[in-house]
């Protein structure tokens, strides 16, 4: 049996919501700026481009943060992206301080096995993370974050790296819907045609480094997550066993990822457990 | 009944009810000057919705300073808006009160308190206890807060006791953009139901609902008036703020209960019997679901 398609997205109402999401999210708190990694994906083209309608190219500036093995294409279509936006694109170069991280950290520079390959990942994530909330300060613009639904529940991304954000517009959309999202709003075709890659090394790909496609895992989370199937429900719709218990583990395994530190109670009232306040407290 | 209805789809501020009572006055303004005679705000207009801890702290008494110079401003239209009332006992509902000529004419402790997906008033508030309809000048209305207008009992409690008109005030996340609809299917469901609330008690209904962001939970607005041939009559636009005008009359509650005599033949007699023997016999209240499913279906 066909496993189901991945979830339809409208289109339109999609993007009127997010546009009203950061333009009224950054007024609250009386900031008209935005700031945020264009990394030649996307989902951060997405991001940009919704960025642009909820504030004017004139208050976004997209940052591109290559590494010496970065694919240069990556650029290429940062600089596409930002030039369809019209918006100011600053590069910054993280090879320095990514390698001096690297340098520091014993057998770290010549370890290539897939743990070390990992670590120098993460670090790298951990500078952009760095040189956005540098650029944020010295801006007074908001952080716009360009994770999706799929990479938040796969726990496919870093934490304190490009999981640091201060607004996520595209949080709850799946890769899928981000594509559909991405099409509707003009983003460059060479970015939306090209796959998925996290760039930390020559020929990455996220499809071939999970295993699966985004629009199989797109639509075994949307019945699951936001539909709520139970197991069996899913291996009936269509899902093999072994894919259904595999995303799953993933899920559950990177938990810590989505949620913040665990605090040791001791009072009465602990932060994030039982002193609950939504952040747009009086905003 | 003839009057112009304001529903003020307005955009509270989280926790400041200072501020937003300052927006009431200027809503109220706006109003005036249109010649509302009632004019409608959302759910828990002077505080916000998503409050958690700030429940407690953003409570007032009726008789807060603040609470009677909004009253005051009813003496020369009804006004009916949201907060969090705090009784003499320490109990926090999620009240709308309805002012009329200077003073408080009736609260309505919201029952129906959702506690499920992103909701969590079954954690904070007490369940108000009736659905009463006011006898206001400008003629009977029953108020419905949000959640209360899904249980068909509540509007039909109201119809009974003869409402011209079902006034909705709401504060509705907006969920669902993986459809293919033209609509987010929140507001699909809205849509319907306050439809079919004007169907089933050929009555007015009013709801208004909120704009605005909440931690990245957008309430959409939409606010609409409907008549009671399930018509709707005016709707406002979606994320923004807007007050929406509609003249209300008796005359289409006439017609409508000429056409299809549903309360002449509404059997509240019948409906009495069978609570009774349900609610004195626990064990059919139990016959009635309470065993372990069957099966678990996969579900749409």
């Amino acid at each position: 049996m066909a496993a189901p398609p991945p979830p339809g997205c409208n289109v339109e109402l999609a993007a009127r919501v997010l546009t009203a999401f950061l333009r009224q999210e950054t007024a609250k708190f009386g900031i008209e700026r935005a700031v945020l990694g264009l990394s030649g994906g996307v989902d951060s083209a997405l991001v940009l481009e919704l960025a642009v309608r909820a504030l004017g190219p004139e208050k976004v500036l997209a940052v591109a943060m290559p590494y010496r093995s970065s694919s240069p294409l990556s650029l290429e279509l940062a600089q596409a992206s930002a030039e369809h936006a019209g918006v100011r694109l600053e590069v910054v170069e993280v090879t320095a301080m990514a390698d001096a991280f690297i340098a520091a950290a014993p057998g770290l520079a010549g370890d290539d096995s897939a743990a070390g390959r990992l670590r120098k990942g993460n670090l790298m994530a951990r500078c952009r993370m760095i040189v956005l909330y540098d650029r944020s300060a010295a801006e007074g613009g908001l952080v716009f974050g360009t994770s999706n639904k799929t990479e938040l529940l796969l726990g496919y991304g870093t934490i304190h790296g490009d999981m640091a954000s201060a607004i996520n517009p595209i949080g709850d959309l799946y890769k899928s819907q981000v594509v559909a999202l991405s099409r509707h709003l003009g983003v460059p075709q060479a970015i939306i045609d090209r796959p998925p890659s996290a760039d930390l090394w020559e020929g990455q790909t996220d499809e071939q480094e999970l295993g699966f496609s985004y629009d199989e895992v797109d639509a075994l989370l949307h019945l699951q997550v936001d539909r709520r199937y139970p197991r069996e429900a899913l291996l009936e719709a269509g899902f093999p066993a072994a894919f259904v218990d595999r995303v799953a583990r993933m899920v559950r395994a990177s938990q810590y990822k989505r949620r913040p530190p665990v605090i040791a109670k001791l009072a009465n009232r602990t932060v994030n457990l039982d002193y609950r306040y939504a952040r747009d407290w009086g905003v | 009944m003839d009057c112009l209805a304001a529903l003020c789809q307005m955009r509270p501020a989280l926790g400041d009810l200072d501020r937003n009572l300052e927006a009431h006055f200027e809503w109220l303004d706006r109003a005036a000057g249109a010649g509302a005679g009632l004019v409608l705000f959302p759910e828990l207009s002077l505080t916000g919705y998503f409050l958690r801890d700030l429940t407690q702290e953003i409570a007032v008494g009726l008789d807060d300073p603040r609470v009677r110079r909004l009253v005051a401003r009813s003496k020369e239209r009804s006004i009916v808006f949201g907060l969090v009332e705090e009784s003499r006992d320490h109990r926090y509902y999620n009240s709308a009160v309805f002012a009329e000529d200077g003073e408080i004419k009736h609260v309505h402790r919201k029952v129906h308190l959702p506690d499920y997906g992103i909701f969590e008033e079954g954690r904070y508030f007490a369940s108000g206890d009736r659905f009463e309809v006011v006898d206001s000048k400008l003629g009977r209305f029953g108020i419905l807060v949000c959640e209360d207008a899904w249980h068909l009992s509540a509007g039909w409690l109201h119809f009974l006791d003869g409402a011209d008109a079902l006034l909705v005030p709401c504060a509705s996340p907006a969920r669902g953009v993986d459809t293919d609809g033209p609509e987010l299917s929140s507001e699909t469901a809205w849509r319907t139901l306050t439809a079919a609330l004007a169907l089933f008690f050929q009555s007015w209904v009013l709801h208004c609902n909120r704009v605005g962001f909440e931690d990245g939970a957008m309430y959409w607005g939409a606010s609409s008036v409907v008549t009671p041939f399930g018509q709707r009559a005016a709707e406002a636009a979606g994320e923004h703020e807007e007050l929406l005008l509609h003249r209300l009359s008796s005359d289409p509650t006439r017609r409508a209960r000429m056409f299809t005599p549903l309360r002449r033949d509404a059997r509240p007699d019948l409906v009495r019997r069978h609570l009774a023997r349900l609610l004195e016999d626990p064990d059919a209240l139990k016959a009635a679901g309470d065993e372990a499913p069957a099966s678990r279906p996969a579900q749409d």
